[in-house]
């Protein structure tokens, strides 16, 4: 861990991406620390204040100092508490993700057998597929099962398993290699031996020794995770406008880009753009500094 | 060589015959089509005619093994959303799909690889740093939010091409193409490149890696002792050897370039495949749900099993491996 902290300081791309996540991270968490308005109160918004461009602009005001969208909502706030929908939503999805594949990865390979080509074939033809693709089925699947308006109440489970159900397989594969490598071991075998349970070996030995080829995987995942969420919810598949997440915004934003209003769309899709830079930043370095072949 | 490809196709039907399970499932179990059909005030009698009228009432591996047959044929049953068959719709849409495909994969190629190998000969020159950054950007940003700023700068601002559409079609035969007419190439050309952005990024970090790695082995350093031109080398000697990751990736990529377009066609409200998926999916259109299902299946079982004949032909190494389940 002191290790990383110290790659972290000689890598100053790497850290200021740091600083942007945690910053994003915190507006997730206290975004009415951080948003001017209330955007979701129906009360505190006018239909008055609505399209009003960024100030720089004629007929900018100072109370909106990005615009205001169709509903008299502060692009600022509405921006903040979208942030806090779509890192919620993309990493619950990435922790589903990491859970299925990690024990599915475990137990494949440290049984082997059955149960592994099993997985493993159904792993190959997932990976077929883009996981656009998966998620997007899965969601058609939810609405064709419970019906149009109870998905919509339902949006952000339905999103979290579509985002976990199409990532997974890289987990399972990563965790199984390793597993597979753990498994001849000496301290397996030493742990065998005197007779601890198969269960706390896998979870108590082998685990932590393959935690971090997850951790990277977990942060390139979320990056993907962050654009698959904000692309479905863009398309009308995702979060429903009443409480937008980022693709929900630039979605609804899109809207009105022929009629000149762009700041709707494009303020909301650059701070996305921008996490998932970071992300993907973040992730490159944790995959060079905690690779031992770099080291 | 005949064992190689038998493996090959069994596999490939495995594939197909499990999602065309899935997609059986989907038929079955979430749409019923006999309120579909009836309406919600029938009587149980008729319900139970038509039930057995369409063979709903045998067991459920015959009724599986009739729609793999019909499928097999092209017949993927009605859209309940649209009322017609939906072959006749996927037939109808397919033109405009493959045509914003290659004009977009035509693009990511005709960019990624001349980029990459310069990122690769000169990696600290000037525009080594601005083309990865540039890429970088390319895998941050979603294709859609890409879509979105095109249409925004120019369509809106600058009003160079239309924001939705095909432009102006040819009607060749039972092909519609807009590639015939000066606006139905106004039309594709922001479409096909939003889609592109993506796959330029991955083929300029894929080829430079493969270059700088190319570059580093003996036999490049042997023909540079040889005294044979800079030029020469970088192109007939490295290149061959990395074009043939990027062949793969691009065959790879083929199938997200598809679902890709899903979106961007959403956006630019072009009339082809992945528009009318996202339209069916809204209206959990159960049979064209399925349907597409299995079209994309075999469109990627199609593209892998070239890429692995491709392989197969190209590398020597790989016949002489034996077992290729070695690596699966």
């Amino acid at each position: 861990m002191r290790d990383l902290f110290r790659a972290l300081r000689r890598a100053p791309l790497a850290f200021i991406s740091l600083i942007v996540v945690l910053i994003y991270v915190f507006a997730a968490i206290a975004p009415g620390l951080l948003a001017p308005y209330e955007v979701f109160d129906l009360t505190k918004i006018s239909l008055m204040d609505s399209f009003i461009p960024p100030v720089w602009l004629d007929g900018g005001d100072w109370r909106f100092p990005l615009g205001t969208d169709d509903q008299g909502r502060d692009i600022i706030s509405a921006t903040i508490y979208g942030i806090r929908i779509s890192l919620m939503v993309s990493i619950a999805g990435v922790i589903l993700a990491l859970l299925i594949g990690v024990v599915a990865g475990l137990v494949a390979g440290f049984f082997g057998g059955a149960f592994d080509a099993f997985l493993m074939r159904i792993a190959d033809i997932q990976l077929t597929f883009p996981a656009i693709l998966i998620a997007v089925l899965i969601d058609g699947v939810a609405r064709a099962a419970v019906g149009q308006a109870a998905r919509d109440q339902l949006s952000v489970i339905v999103l979290i398993i579509a985002i976990g159900l199409s990532g997974w397989v890289q987990y399972a594969r990563s965790v199984r290699a390793a597993t597979l490598v753990e498994r001849e071991r000496q301290y397996v075998k030493a742990a065998r031996l005197i007779g601890i349970s198969k269960l706390s070996i896998m979870f108590g030995h082998i685990l932590p020794n393959v935690l971090t080829a997850v951790l990277v995987l977990a942060t390139i995942h979320l990056a993907t995770a962050i654009i698959l969420e904000a692309t479905l919810s863009f398309v009308g598949l995702g979060i429903p406008p009443t409480t937008p997440s980022l693709g929900t915004l630039i979605s609804i934003g899109n809207g009105f880009l022929l009629s000149g209003e762009w700041w709707m769309a494009i303020f909301p899709g650059a701070v996305l753009a921008l996490l998932v830079l970071c992300v993907n930043l973040l992730g490159d370095f944790l995959r060079d500094a905690l690779n031992p072949r770099l080291r | 060589m005949i064992a190689f490809l038998f493996r090959r196709i069994v596999q490939a039907l495995l594939v197909l015959l499990t999602v065309a399970a899935i997609a059986f499932m989907m038929n079955t179990f979430l749409g019923d089509p006999l309120a579909t059909i009836l309406g919600p005030d029938s009587t149980a009698a008729q319900r139970d005619q038509v039930r057995i009228q369409l063979g709903l009432d045998r067991p459920l591996v015959v009724q599986f093994a009739d729609f793999v047959w019909r499928s097999a044929q092209g017949d993927f049953g009605m859209s309940y959303r649209l009322g017609r068959p939906v072959a006749a719709v996927l037939a109808e849409r397919a033109p405009a799909s493959i045509e914003l495909t290659i004009v977009g994969v035509a693009l990511a190629v005709l960019i990624g690889i001349p980029a990459g190998l310069v990122t690769a000969i000169w990696p600290a020159s000037a525009a080594s740093r601005v083309i990865l950054a540039v890429s970088l950007f390319g895998i941050s940003v979603p294709s859609f939010f890409v879509a979105v700023i095109l249409i925004w700068v120019f369509s809106v601002n600058l009003g160079w091409f239309p924001s939705f559409g095909r432009g102006q079609l040819v009607t060749i035969g039972t092909w519609q193409t807009g590639l015939l007419t000066p606006s139905g190439w106004r039309a594709i050309i922001m479409p096909a490149f939003s889609i592109a952005i993506f796959q330029i990024a991955i083929i300029i970090r894929l080829v430079r890696a493969e270059m700088l790695e190319v570059l580093r082995t003996d036999f490049i350093r042997f023909t540079q002792a040889r005294g044979l031109m800079a030029r020469s080398i970088y192109i007939s000697h490295g290149l061959r050897n990395a074009l043939l990751q990027v062949i793969t990736i691009i065959g790879l990529q083929f199938g997200s370039i598809l679902a890709f377009a899903a979106i961007t066609e959403t956006v630019f409200q072009w009339p082809g495949l992945g528009y009318l998926f996202l339209q069916s999916v809204q209206a959990a259109d159960v049979s064209m749900m399925s349907a597409f299902l299995m079209l994309v299946a075999l469109i990627f079982v199609t593209t892998n099993f070239i890429i692995d004949c491709l392989y197969y032909i190209m590398d020597p190494r790989i016949r002489a491996d034996g077992p290729m389940g070695g690596h699966a």
